[in-house]
């Protein structure tokens, strides 16, 4: 189900009563329709990378497309200014260190609870699991108030935790465990629930306890689960301004690229020579994620909507 | 730029990579020791607890009990003395543009509903249509790619689609370049409010701007569903004659209902919390504020804890109705299995 697969063989028959002439326009109109809805998504980015490459007075004078015509003049000038000029360069860091935290942990925990939800019995575990469904539509935004409310008066705040020399993003960590746990959870547990029961009794039999099974049963069975899990959270978590903002944003030197982007949105006004460069710095390592990962991230994408 | 900060961060780069996933699984293994300790009949008892604990417990701490304590901050003033439901005629008093009418104008209706049509719409164009070319990947692919990248990079990229110069300076904005081309005067996308006061105009450059990132997600949904519908109906219908047009009405739209209603669904709990984009790109001025951004802005900038609250439950129960058909459709499948 990814968008790198599956096309139906018999989708482009034409109606038999139309003429050979009707049927070549027809392919013709749809195939101009699908370039030009392509050229139309792909032209903004297109915009801002030409103009990212461009020298600064040549922004400022005449539009990116002018750049497509000779001479060509590039430079990396406006990467270089940025990563000397702004806090993008720590800020890369700092995204890593949020992001990878902000995904093993819910990760991790929503496997255990998975787990348990979907081959142990305990009372309460379906008022539980739909608990888990409900909050899956609760707006993050009801939670702020009282969460950052208890950080601040339990001192999980960056400089709190920096003097007492621990990493600054715990808050950050915890919290979107968290959030992305129901998430987690769901998905996880409707994949567990399909792994077939006789390889975990014949396992059982064997005498293998819940941790083998755990670890070595279940666990290689849902790599293709896990991986699309992972880079859905991490993409989500990388992606993040708003709950960075929330906890971390008071905190420059420990914010996260996106805090970085749109603090430089706001501040840089004309001169956006700078930001053309930030922008393409930010998006390096979900471009990446996404160009060589598509297939999982696709699939975590369809799991986590199309239901059941 | 410095990298050496990589160098001096070694300890928490190791208290990151190691120590947390080693934390993680030292409680599994941990718990499951003391476990085995247990006598027999205790030990199915007490199992699934350990395993099912920290997501309780994190789901409970971040999520449960913080909502409740939002729902009690909303009917407390900034120093906690309970004032009932002043907060809330604060935020919806000013009928029809005071308080939070505005965001709530621009979440409900132009967030909420037009920005869903237009993900739905192009969305589902794209699947039909990309469905019946040799090259389908690669346009998917592209057209899917802003889903992968922050609703930040989003703004700034179309913010240089909107740039606006005075009319007698060179436009370097995409958008304006086009319109002064087409011999008509530079629109400032993002401030121009028209039609006078209604603020149509520069709320649907926002729109466009996460309709732009969004459509992609749409688009992949409703294409696996479309490649679910079996071939033989298609050709069933070609064979009696129908157009590609009656079949698409007919046929491939009633049955891939199902998927556009849970894809705008989750449209919903989209566009009600949408953030990002209005905060990079206008932070909520020019009439296009909406609920998200004003409950950040009472926040941080009015330090107002109970409007915020207030602003916060407006929110939930905006998607109250999605969580409760979200929850009848999973009873309904679990009913099923």
């Amino acid at each position: 189900m990814s968008v790198a697969t599956a096309t139906r063989a018999e989708s482009t028959a034409a109606p038999l009563s139309a003429s050979w002439f009707a049927q070549l326009f027809q392919r013709f109109a749809l195939h101009i329709a699908v370039i030009l809805l392509t050229l139309v998504w792909l032209v903004p980015t297109l915009g801002l990378l030409v103009s990212s490459f461009r020298p600064g007075p040549d922004i400022i004078s005449s539009g990116w497309w002018k750049a497509l015509s000779p001479p060509f003049d590039f430079t990396l000038q406006n990467y270089s200014d940025m990563l000397d000029q702004s806090n993008m360069g720590a800020a890369i860091f700092n995204s890593f260190m949020v992001a990878i935290p902000s995904t093993v942990i819910p990760v991790t925990i929503a496997a255990f609870a998975a787990y348990a939800f979907a081959w142990m019995k305990f009372p309460g575990r379906d008022w539980i699991f739909l608990a888990f469904v409900g909050l899956l539509a609760v707006p993050l935004q009801l939670t702020f108030v009282p969460v950052l409310t208890f950080f601040v008066s339990h001192g999980i705040v960056p400089d709190n935790l920096t003097s007492l020399g621990l990493p600054p993003w715990i808050g950050l960590w915890l919290a979107h465990s968290g959030y992305g746990l129901p998430f987690s959870t769901y998905l996880l547990a409707n994949f567990f629930r399909q792994l077939p029961s006789d390889l975990f009794e014949s396992a059982e039999i064997d005498g293998a306890g819940t941790l083998t099974v755990f670890f070595r049963i279940i666990m290689p069975l849902s790599v293709p689960a896990l991986a699309s899990l992972v880079i859905f959270q991490f993409l989500w978590v990388w992606n993040d301004l708003l709950v960075a903002l929330i906890y971390v944003g008071g905190a420059p030197d420990v914010a996260p690229l996106t805090v970085n982007l749109a603090d430089l949105t706001n501040s840089l006004g004309q001169n956006y020579r700078l930001l053309t460069g930030a922008a393409f710095f930010s998006m390096i390592v979900p471009l990446v994620v996404f160009l060589s990962l598509q297939r999982y991230f696709v699939r975590g994408i369809l799991a986590g909507s199309v239901k059941g | 730029m410095d990298f050496s900060v990589l160098l001096t961060d070694i300890p928490t780069l190791v208290f990151v990579i190691v120590g947390v996933p080693a934390v993680l699984v030292g409680y599994i293994v941990g718990a499951e020791y003391l476990v085995r300790r247990l006598p027999d009949k205790n030990r199915p008892q007490v199992r699934p607890w350990i395993w099912v604990g920290p997501a309780i417990v994190f789901v409970a701490g971040f999520l449960l009990i913080p909502a409740v304590g939002t729902l009690v901050q909303s009917l407390q003033d900034q120093h906690g003395n309970f004032v009932g439901l002043q907060n809330y005629a604060d935020q919806l008093g000013g009928f029809p543009s005071g308080g939070a009418w505005i965001a709530i104008r621009n979440s409900i209706i132009v967030w909420l509903i037009l920005y869903m049509i237009l993900v739905l719409t192009f969305g589902l164009t794209m699947a039909v249509l990309f469905d019946r070319v040799g090259y389908e990947t690669v346009v998917k692919s592209l057209i899917f790619m802003p889903m992968a990248i922050s609703s930040v990079a989003s703004g700034v990229i179309w913010k240089f689609m909107y740039w606006y110069q005075p009319a007698d300076s060179p436009q370097t904005g995409t958008l304006n370049a086009l319109v002064t081309f087409l011999r008509h005067d530079p629109v400032a996308w993002l401030q121009d409010q028209w039609p006078a006061g209604l603020a149509i105009l520069n709320n649907l450059a926002l729109i466009t701007v996460a309709t732009w990132g969004l459509t992609g997600f749409s688009m992949v949904i409703l294409s696996a569903a479309l490649k679910g519908i079996p071939g033989e109906l298609l050709e069933a219908a070609r064979v009696d004659g129908a157009g590609e047009l009656t079949i698409f009405r007919r046929v491939i739209f009633p049955l891939m209902m199902p998927t556009v209603v849970v894809v705008g669904t989750t449209l919903v709990i989209f566009a009600i919390k949408v953030f990002d984009v209005p905060y990079v790109m206008t932070n909520g001025n020019f009439n296009t504020d909406v609920l998200a951004l004003r409950m950040y802005n009472l926040l941080y900038l009015s330090h107002n804890n109970g409007a915020a609250s207030a602003v916060a439950i407006v929110l939930l129960i905006a998607v109250v109705p999605v969580l409760v058909f979200n929850l009848r459709q999973f009873r309904a499948v679990e009913a099923r299995r």
